[in-house]
């Protein structure tokens, strides 16, 4: 599905990712864990596209997309849940929803959508900057899968989310993983969330993986310590 | 009584005038952040599209309400592809270099047309109100006003080009990585405000003339319309166009048209003092 090699980028002059290497297959997903400042979110949005690539490769589907444009990568099926969320504050939810599907065609999702997460059923006339945050979280993922990618990039959307939402979410994502084969990369602090949702835990230290290990290692202290020093 | 209704109907073509001008600064300033320092520039093009048209033998009314904004909106986006894209986020070197731009489209005018006033016939002929006169293309003014707001809260609204113009300029990023591209929704959206600014160059031609610098009669009114309106870029237009085209057309009856700007400019000034969010930055914060 993707396939990663040697990946460098940075902001501006500012190198922060060295030489990353990961492969992915379809409806995998890949929890990646690490200290902040060590490049978990740029490792993302270089992947979507909105940070330039500055040596090394991403394939996608067997395509090369290292330097498509994040719309290209988008319409190829590359999904994104940014940290934040990105809520596009001014619009309602269900312009939010349609931004979500609006660059593909076909059946509109927004009713499947609805259907997975009932929530926003009684809020569709609602500005997004009305939502409280798990409400817009909840949003920002609904609005990612109603454009059907094949790929989705969380970026810790557990933050500042009550737990009941966490659940929910996690909930869906692993229903989705199996039903839609969609592959998740997610990067996440809360170790529980990615225990429940990975197949398998990439560490990154200092802009590069520096150790693969598997969720169950993650209920070990000893590994936790030794990787992520917590 | 018709006193009355005629000083009413030229105060609300005052506002519809004030509004028309503004409407293309509202969406190129109010909505994607662009100082156009062009935009007078940008009616006056509008303006001499509509006179060389009509004197080419096109019908008047194609020839401001089609062919103005279609050649100024066409214009607007190679403007935006050369220049513009260039300078986004980068608000003094916008100014600089609409700045220039005007100075070089003036330059040009100039050139193709002479430094006189270059004019077209009204028409519509007039309308008897009691024992008063008004021009019927005042009233046409009005209309085109009406139509001209509706049709673009209508778009912005319902069209798919709305749902993307509106959210690309909240957060072109994440547009971008819904699959939109951002830049081809600048440029277009860039054309439109400019094809708008083209339409009230064509429509107040008639009642205006035309000289190569007359953009900069347009340019400060339309900057002040829009920021006195606030970040709600159509209802804070209207707003302000109600407000500062009232208080101009009643003070220019009390005494006369020069002290009847002086009023607008000395309201415009009050309002920011009170309100710097501009109206709709106090009022109507949900309105588009």
């Amino acid at each position: 599905m993707i396939e990663v090699k040697n990946l460098h980028s940075g902001y501006g002059r500012i190198p922060i990712l060295h030489g990353i290497n990961f492969t992915m297959k379809p409806g995998e997903v890949v929890g990646i864990l690490g200290h902040n400042g060590m490049g978990k979110t740029t490792l993302l949005r270089t992947l979507v596209g909105q940070i330039k690539t500055t040596q090394g490769r991403i394939e996608f589907d067997g395509r090369d997309v290292t330097f498509a444009s994040s719309s290209e990568r988008a319409r190829a099926g590359i999904g994104y849940v940014p940290q934040g969320r990105d809520i596009f504050p001014l619009l309602s939810v269900v312009e939010n929803l349609k931004m979500g599907e609006i660059m593909r065609g076909g059946e509109s999702a927004i009713p499947e959508m609805l259907g997975h997460f009932p929530v926003l059923k009684d809020l569709l006339e609602r500005p997004g900057r009305g939502l409280s945050g798990g409400q817009q979280q909840i949003l920002a993922l609904a609005r990612c899968l109603a454009g059907r990618p094949k790929l989705i990039l969380l970026d810790e959307p557990t933050e500042g989310i009550q737990p009941s939402i966490v659940d929910l979410i996690a909930e869906k994502l692993g229903e989705l993983k199996v039903t839609l084969g969609l592959g998740i990369i997610l990067v996440e602090q809360d170790i529980r969330f990615i225990r429940q949702l990975a197949d398998r835990v990439l560490i990154i230290q200092k802009g590069a993986f520096v150790a693969e290990i598997s969720p169950d290692q993650l209920y070990d202290r000893e590994t936790v310590d030794a990787h992520l020093g917590i | 009584m018709d006193l009355l209704v005629v000083l009413s109907f030229e105060a609300l073509k005052a506002v519809a005038s004030l509004a028309l001008i503004s409407v293309g600064l509202a969406i190129i300033f109010g909505m994607m952040r662009v100082i156009n320092l062009a935009h007078g520039e940008f009616l006056m093009l509008g303006g001499y599209a509509a006179i060389v048209a009509t004197k080419a033998g096109i019908n008047i009314w194609v020839a401001t309400l089609l062919v103005s904004p279609l050649v100024v909106g066409v214009i607007g986006m190679v403007i935006e592809r050369t220049i513009i894209r260039f300078l986004y986020g980068r608000p003094r070197d916008t100014m600089l270099a609409t700045w220039g731009l005007s100075l070089l489209l003036v330059g040009l005018a100039t050139t193709i047309f002479g430094n006189t006033t270059e004019g077209i016939s009204a028409p519509a002929g007039s309308l008897q109100i009691g024992d008063y006169r008004i021009a019927a293309y005042s009233l046409i003014i009005i209309v085109i006003a009406v139509v001209v707001f509706a049709a673009i809260w209508a778009v912005f609204r319902f069209t798919r080009y709305g749902l993307i113009a509106r959210s690309t300029m909240q957060n072109a990023d994440m547009a971008a990585a819904l699959g939109v591209n951002p830049s081809r929704v600048y440029a277009v959206t860039f054309g439109v405000g400019a094809g708008l600014a083209g339409l009230a160059g064509g429509v107040m031609a008639p009642i205006t003339g035309i000289v190569p610098t007359i953009g900069a009669a347009y340019v400060a009114k339309a900057f002040i319309t829009v920021i006195g309106g606030g970040p709600a870029i159509l209802a804070g237009t209207v707003s302000a166009s109600v407000m500062f085209g009232a208080i101009d057309q009643i003070i220019t009856y009390l005494s006369t048209p020069v002290i009847g700007e002086v009023a607008l400019l000395a309201a415009a000034v009050v309002l920011l003092r009170f309100m710097p969010q501009g109206i709709t930055g106090r009022f109507f914060r949900r309105a588009a």
